[in-house]
């Protein structure tokens, strides 16, 4: 379990996360949602310890995160980001292979080589894991940055946005991808979704976010309610039960 | 496997530059003019080596493949030093006349401008790394421009001596200041060899080096030291030179493809020992002596960075 305790983080005197109070259960999807600028890429970024806190603390089942070292925390907790900046020219095997790096320090033995075939097989990038990552689409990239994460091998998996700028057969892929991993490898995982339909189809539970502060933590059945995200968006958004999915007509509300 | 081809590819024309430099019309002087041209490849190897190695890891650290060291400022201050010495004391005084103590004070000034400049600004967390090199640059100019003014109010014939530390030059080396140098080119680049994996990583970006479980600061911090350190020794042997480094470096990452610090550094290195052996031979057979190497260096340089700013243009 993730806790989230007393999280803040200014920038200035901007109070960007307030007082943020989170748990995360183990074996779930937890969907970050809420509009622009609550907080949530900044409160991923500090459970992440991408960024430092202010004040406050984040507890990996138990232990303060201020006290694990950096290399242990990798062995555990894994981030992606939504922009993936890079200087070099590598491979998608290449890059899953630095997926490896908090056990190998580059230097990949059988077993890591292992997990770099089963992370590529996982993500279904066998038949072009020695094409350039600038040769690639948006979808097929994103899957190669997950191959990483999956490569690294750890408990919790945290992403930031990751359906940013995938259409919607991406977008579709890659959740499906992050409910196997939920279902089948037992990870757990924490995402920031935009699009709150494939956060109420696709996640366990909801901590909706709203000017620094959690306003709703719960269920999927418990948020995705139009009392509920009319507190969070301030948008009447109906909301329509289709094959046990709760969809959220917002689009002109 | 590849790689390591290109690698002893590399190592034989460097041994070929050496050879040529050290043998060529050498007329049977083993006793006076082997030693003496020794010396001189010994610096030029030590320079190469040191530049280059500071060069990769100060690009990897900026994420930008056209930036020198340079930038730190620390050549001006090379010669901002140089100019103050002979202006208030003289071109006679001891730290002109005695080399050591001119290397080990421009070392010794060098690295406490670095360290002195480092800890003042990474005092707050989180300083970009842009911010930094742009007080380098300002630092820099700086410098530059103390030194100009001392030079147009000093003796014609003092500026002599200060117009020959400007440029990088091998003809006079000291061959007891090679060793110094060696001794520490050898530990400092020994001891930071084993980051160079963290430092591929590096090349990911700040976020996926993180979360890879480097520890993005302080390596940074750590390196950035190391690599003005490198750059001091390297300057206060043979004048600056850094912007040599530009050259060697991209030619490597052209040449190998690879991500690998290891195999990246290791190329640069060598390209720098045939470069400046090689130049050097130039200079002495081609140009009998009418130019100076970083003169070259400095046009060819030039000209080859202009080609990678075009080239950066257009692959945006």
């Amino acid at each position: 379990m993730i806790q989230v305790r007393e999280l803040t983080k200014l920038y200035g005197k901007k109070q960007v996360v307030e007082n943020v109070s989170v748990d995360i259960r183990r074996g779930q999807i937890t969907s970050f949602i809420g509009p622009n600028g609550a907080g949530k890429s900044t409160l991923l970024s500090m459970v992440s310890r991408l960024l430092d806190a202010d004040t406050g603390e984040v507890l990996i089942d138990k232990t303060n995160t201020k006290k694990m070292k950096s290399n242990e925390f990798s062995k555990r907790v894994s981030i992606l980001k939504q922009s993936n900046f890079m200087n070099v020219r590598l491979t998608i095997r290449e890059l899953v292979s630095f997926g490896r790096f908090p056990y190998s320090k580059g230097r990949l033995n059988e077993e890591d080589e292992k997990m770099v075939d089963q992370a590529i097989e996982y993500m279904d990038l066998g038949d072009m894991q020695h094409s350039y990552l600038d040769e690639l689409s948006g979808g097929q990239r994103q899957r190669a940055f997950i191959a990483m994460v999956i490569a690294q091998d750890t408990d919790y998996v945290l992403l930031d946005e990751p359906l940013n700028n995938l259409d919607m057969k991406h977008s579709v892929q890659i959740m499906k991808i992050l409910r196997r991993l939920v279902d089948e490898l037992g990870k757990t995982v924490v995402i920031v979704l935009h699009d709150i339909n494939f956060a109420s189809v696709y996640s366990d539970r909801i901590v909706a976010l709203k000017n620094g502060r959690v306003v709703k933590d719960g269920p999927t059945e418990e948020i995705i309610q139009s009392a509920a995200l009319k507190e969070i968006y301030d948008m009447d958004i109906p909301i329509q039960q289709m094959n046990n999915c709760r969809i959220c007509v917002y689009f002109n509300s | 496997m590849r790689d390591v081809h290109k690698l002893w590819i590399l190592i034989g024309l460097a041994a070929a530059a050496c050879g040529l430099y050290l043998f060529d019309n050498l007329n049977g002087s083993f006793d006076y003019a082997l030693p003496r041209r020794g010396v001189k490849v010994f610096a030029m190897v030590l320079t190469g080596v040191a530049i280059a190695y500071a060069t990769v890891v100060f690009q990897t650290i900026t994420h930008n493949r056209i930036l020198t060291p340079s930038i730190m400022g620390l050549d001006s201050l090379y010669m901002l030093l140089q100019t103050l010495l002979i202006f208030f004391l003289g071109s006679g005084h001891i730290t002109i006349i005695n080399k050591q103590v001119n290397f080990l004070l421009s070392i010794a000034v060098m690295v406490i401008f670095a360290l002195l400049f480092y800890k003042l600004l990474f005092k707050k967390d989180n300083q970009p790394i842009y911010f930094l090199l742009l007080i380098g640059i300002i630092l820099g100019t700086f410098f530059g421009s103390v030194s100009t003014f001392l030079q147009v109010l000093i003796d014609p014939n003092e500026f002599q001596i200060v117009q020959d530390r400007m440029f990088a030059s091998f003809n006079n080396v000291n061959a007891d200041l090679v060793w110094t140098s060696l001794f520490f080119i050898v530990v400092l680049i020994g001891l930071a060899w084993r980051n160079n994996a963290s430092l591929d990583v590096l090349s990911l970006g700040r976020d996926t080096a993180v979360n890879l479980g480097v520890g993005y600061d302080a390596l940074v911090k750590k390196m950035l030291i190391l690599a003005a350190v490198l750059i001091a020794i390297a300057t206060a042997l043979v004048g600056p030179i850094t912007f040599f480094g530009l050259i060697v470096a991209n030619l490597s990452y052209q040449f190998f493809k690879s991500y690998k610090h290891s195999i990246v550094i290791a190329g640069a290195s060598i390209i720098s020992i045939i470069a400046l052996v090689g130049g050097q031979w130039v200079v002495e057979h081609v140009f009998t002596f009418n130019t100076t190497l970083s003169v070259i260096i400095n046009f060819i340089g030039g000209v080859y960075f202009i080609y990678l700013l075009l080239k950066e243009s257009r692959s945006k």
